[in-house]
């Protein structure tokens, strides 16, 4: 089997930060330089082995000090998981579940519970780095998935296409790839027996599998014949040769924004199948691929730059804002677009970058200097390094240093002449620079 | 607990990769699954305000951008030409239910095949006593009786494709093609439209849409001026001046494609906030002015309708608009109230802007095409709903449309395929040629392959 190719120049905080965003929520103060320490192969060990969960920091509270109510409190199951992502000392663990939660695109709106939806999210957060064929076992009897595709309106009686064909076009094969219309048909019957009941007040209960519901009879799906029931259909679509390669490229875009080349997608593919379907193996080998140190940034999703603010600015959920704001953004947790989740080439826009903008504004707040009180130097050059000081010296290009420098001289310039605004605006200067770093192009993609 | 319908709502990748992919001069995305989209879409996209038409447009470049100023003058240019026709594109996303939107109540075989979802009542139409009128479709049943609309109740394409996606990209791009990156109206405007007036194709909707998509010349989509406001905390007056004014600069940084779009988004935030500027009224009194009444609704499609009425009454250069309906047409299961809901809508607000046009004179300068990329099962799937099927219906309606079926109902006992789909007995691409010679004046071979093979239908009186 050809080797997966191995980064092997030189990791250091930069190189380790970049793995940090990748497979998880970028760095804590201070954390790239200590995961540099454990070089690549020791750093990349930690992410994808990270033994057992603990939180760093204090507990989610809304703004009044009152715990989360993820179940029931509109727009705190978003909390819920942010504040899993910033505090987590699994950061893949938590990734891997947000790539899982667009893979397998879920939305709220169509299941209309948020403990159904978090149960789903505890499926990807167990199973998010194990097998993907048991991890499409499980979702395929998730409660959220049935309601969501219709898998317990699908019965012998009346079979419904809707999760028969997205199994194959969005989860595991691709549109049109090796399968036919007679395959979707002959998988929804495969697929029967699932039922759940509605009970007033309480909504949908008893997920259960009933063989009186199931199609029984022979199903011919990939020129296969047989009974097939719902785990056939998984497995038909696992061991189907095209799924390889649709699992690979798809799980490879979620690291890394350029496709890959031809030997290394063949050479992760026959990890994947040698190993089994193991989800762990092929994320590892990504993580520890050249492209991903010496290719080009990818923009940070909004719930990315949001976990990543909060980390690096060492705060946690203590406010509601951040739902509303994600959303501003373009990204609610529990609410993706449609099945096929959120269009990860497409964050910015001149609406989600205004979002952005509101989501620095907010997540600065607490920080603000008060300009009637601070002391700062009427100097316009020591109000850039005290601004990126502010955030722990972040790698800030040419141009984005320019455009820095250019709003201090000139606000500063206003100030000219006028005692009272020499001593008033720096502070207010140096407020609008950490904004302004914090919303630059260098800290919307990484 | 009520559950709507929503969660029916099974749309494929078709919206995002379409949303993602859809730029003039890039193309839309191929079809190869797993493909990763290339980084750096929107770069080309610039935005700014059309004087007299007072809106943001968004400007989707062609082979090169032109200056802004050259754009003002190029709609300046093309404006005094005159007026000309419009084609107004309406897409109903998710494959509309052909056989509730006509329902054919004569047909003997329709309640065995929909024995709970099947209608009752409604007008017939006079061209085929078998088909009635959805009840939310009142409006366009009384355009109908006035001679306006045109009705197409088996539209679609041999050997159809069941993926919203697939079907839908076919229908964009005017033939049943993987391979095709332009849309058929993008094409159009490529044969016939100028470099430096991106108002000569207008997507209404928040991005463009993908049958607009062209390979050189420039199209736009329009956003509400609307509240687009900035604030930081403990900035105030010269500074917070100074500070909005800094994030322009960022600018595109070319060595590395994230980069690139941030620093892009950037500068197009700045021009958009400068640009709106004006717009941050504090009366809310709205720009557009419309002699007829609009259905009210949170949906913004009643809205657009009344603003493309007034843009049009202002001489506005534009010869192909695209839309979306609202409403949730994937109606897998809970279909009656859905499907009746999105459909009361379009059909309102398409009755309400056809008085509009007529009230200022210009009705006859418009004509509207109602489509969706498939219809659905004739078997009524047992979730109260439908799973996806072929041929469905479309119409054509204005003043100038000459009102006769095109296509005939092909029955429910021989009209359906082996896999219990209506049979298409008129073909999309036929209809797409036949708009471009009879009512956009462009010979339809340099538009739509293999044109010359579709037969025309007779459309405009």
């Amino acid at each position: 089997m050809p080797p997966v190719a191995v980064y092997r120049g030189r990791f250091g905080s930069a190189h380790a930060e970049r793995l940090l965003w990748r497979a998880g929520f970028g760095p804590r103060s201070g954390e790239a330089q200590k995961l540099a320490k454990l070089g690549l192969e020791g750093a990349v060990h930690s992410l994808v082995y990270p033994g057992r969960e603990h939180f760093v920091g204090r507990a989610p509270h809304d703004d009044k000090g009152h715990p989360l109510d993820p179940y029931d409190a509109w727009g705190q199951d978003h909390l819920w998981w942010l504040d899993r992502m910033i505090r987590t000392s699994r950061p893949l663990v938590e990734r891997i579940a947000l790539v899982w939660h667009d893979w397998f695109a879920t939305s709220n709106q169509g299941v209309g519970s948020q403990r159904l939806m978090i149960g789903q999210n505890n499926l990807f957060r167990e199973h998010g780095l194990g097998n993907f064929h048991e991890l499409l076992l499980r979702v395929t009897e998730d409660p959220a998935m049935l309601l969501w595709l219709n898998g317990t309106d699908n019965s012998k009686y009346s079979p419904n296409e809707n999760y028969g064909r997205e199994m194959m076009e969005l989860f595991t094969l691709g549109a049109g790839r090796g399968y036919t219309e007679l395959d979707v048909r002959a998988n929804a019957r495969a697929l029967t027996g699932f039922r759940n009941d509605w009970k007033p007040n309480v909504g949908d209960v008893d997920f259960r599998y009933d063989p009186r519901y199931h199609d029984p009879a022979t199903k011919t799906i990939f020129h296969k014949t047989g009974a097939f029931t719902w785990k056939d259909s998984c497995r038909l679509c696992v061991t189907h040769p095209d799924h390889p390669s649709f699992f690979v490229q798809k799980m490879w875009s979620y690291f890394v924004p350029a496709a890959p080349d031809a030997a290394t997608a063949s050479g992760l593919q026959q990890l994947y199948v040698k190993s089994g379907y193991e989800i762990r193996p092929v994320v590892e080998a990504i993580l520890r691929h050249p492209a991903l140190y010496e290719g080009p940034r990818m923009v940070k999703s909004p719930v990315l730059y949001t976990a990543g603010l909060l980390r690096r600015l060492g705060r946690g959920i203590d406010t509601t804002a951040w739902t509303w704001l994600d959303s501003m953004a373009g990204q609610q947790l529990f609410y993706p677009p449609n099945v096929g989740g959120w269009d990860d080439t497409r964050w910015l826009d001149t609406a989600t970058w205004r979002g952005r903008w509101w989501i620095a504004q907010y997540a600065l707040n607490p920080y603000a200097l008060d300009p009637g009180k601070a002391k700062e130097p009427y100097d316009a050059q020591k109000l850039v390094h005290a601004a990126i000081g502010f955030w722990n010296e972040p790698a800030i290009g040419a141009r984005t240093l320019a455009a820095l420098q250019t709003f201090a001289r000139t606000a500063a310039g206003d100030a000219k002449g006028q005692k009272w605004k020499q001593q008033q605006y720096p502070p207010m200067i140096v407020n609008a620079l950490r904004h302004l770093i914090a919303v630059s192009p260098e800290f919307q993609a990484a | 607990m009520t559950r709507d319908c929503l969660h029916c709502d099974g749309l494929s990748r078709s919206r995002l990769l379409h949303q993602a992919m859809a730029e003039a001069g890039k193309g839309l995305p191929s079809l190869e699954p797993g493909m990763p989209l290339p980084a750096g879409t929107g770069l080309s996209r610039r935005r700014f305000i059309a004087h007299g038409l007072g809106a943001a447009l968004a400007v989707y470049g062609g082979s090169r951008l032109l200056g802004l100023r050259a754009f003002e003058e190029g709609i300046a240019a093309a404006a005094s030409v005159g007026p000309q026709t419009i084609l107004v594109s309406v897409f109903l996303e998710g494959g509309a239910d052909g056989l509730s939107v006509l329902s054919p109540q004569g047909d003997p075989l329709y309640r065995k095949l929909r024995p709970t979802l099947a209608l009752s009542g409604g007008t017939a139409l006079v061209e085929d006593g078998r088909l009635f009128w959805h009840p939310a479709l009142s409006g366009l049943a009384q355009l109908y009786g006035e001679h306006k609309v045109t009705v197409m109740p088996a539209v679609g394409y041999t050997h159809p494709d069941q993926s919203h996606f697939t079907s839908r990209h076919y229908w964009e791009v005017g033939a049943t093609s993987t391979q095709l990156n332009t849309g058929w109206l993008g094409r159009y405007l490529d044969a016939v439209g100028v470099m430096d007036n991106p108002l000569q194709g207008v997507s209404l909707d928040d991005t463009l849409a993908p049958a607009l998509a062209t390979a050189k010349v420039p199209v736009a989509a329009i956003t509400a001026p609307d509240q687009y406001d900035f604030y930081s905390n403990r900035v105030w007056g010269e500074v917070q001046e100074r500070m909005l004014e800094a994030f322009g600069l960022f600018g595109g940084q070319p060595a590395d494609p994230a980069l690139h779009t941030a620093g892009n988004i950037a500068s197009q935030v700045d021009r958009l906030r400068r640009q709106l500027l004006p717009f941050r009224s504090d009366n809310g009194q709205s720009g557009i002015q419309s002699p007829v009444p609009y259905p009210k609704s949170d949906d913004p499609f009643p809205g657009k309708l009344a603003g493309l009425a007034a843009m049009i009454a202002a001489n506005l250069p534009m010869r192909v608009v695209a839309l979306s309906a609202p409403g949730e047409y994937d109606t897998h299961s809970s279909e009656p109230q859905a499907l009746a809901q999105g459909l009361q809508l379009t059909s309102d607000s398409l009755l309400a802007f056809q008085r509009d046009l007529e009230a200022r004179g210009i009705a006859d300068r418009v004509l509207v095409h109602v489509w969706s990329e498939f219809g659905r099962r004739a078997q009524e799937n047992g979730s109260a709903g439908t799973d996806h099927g072929a041929a469905g219906a479309g119409f054509l309606v204005g003043t100038r449309v000459n009102g006769q079926m095109i296509g005939e109902f092909p029955g429910l006992q021989s009209g359906l395929d082996q896999d219990g789909n209506l049979i298409e007995t008129a073909d999309f691409r036929a209809v797409y040629s036949s708009l471009l010679e009879q009512w956009l004046g462009v010979d339809a071979g340099k538009v739509i392959p293999g044109a010359s093979a579709f037969q025309r239908v007779q459309l405009v009186q």
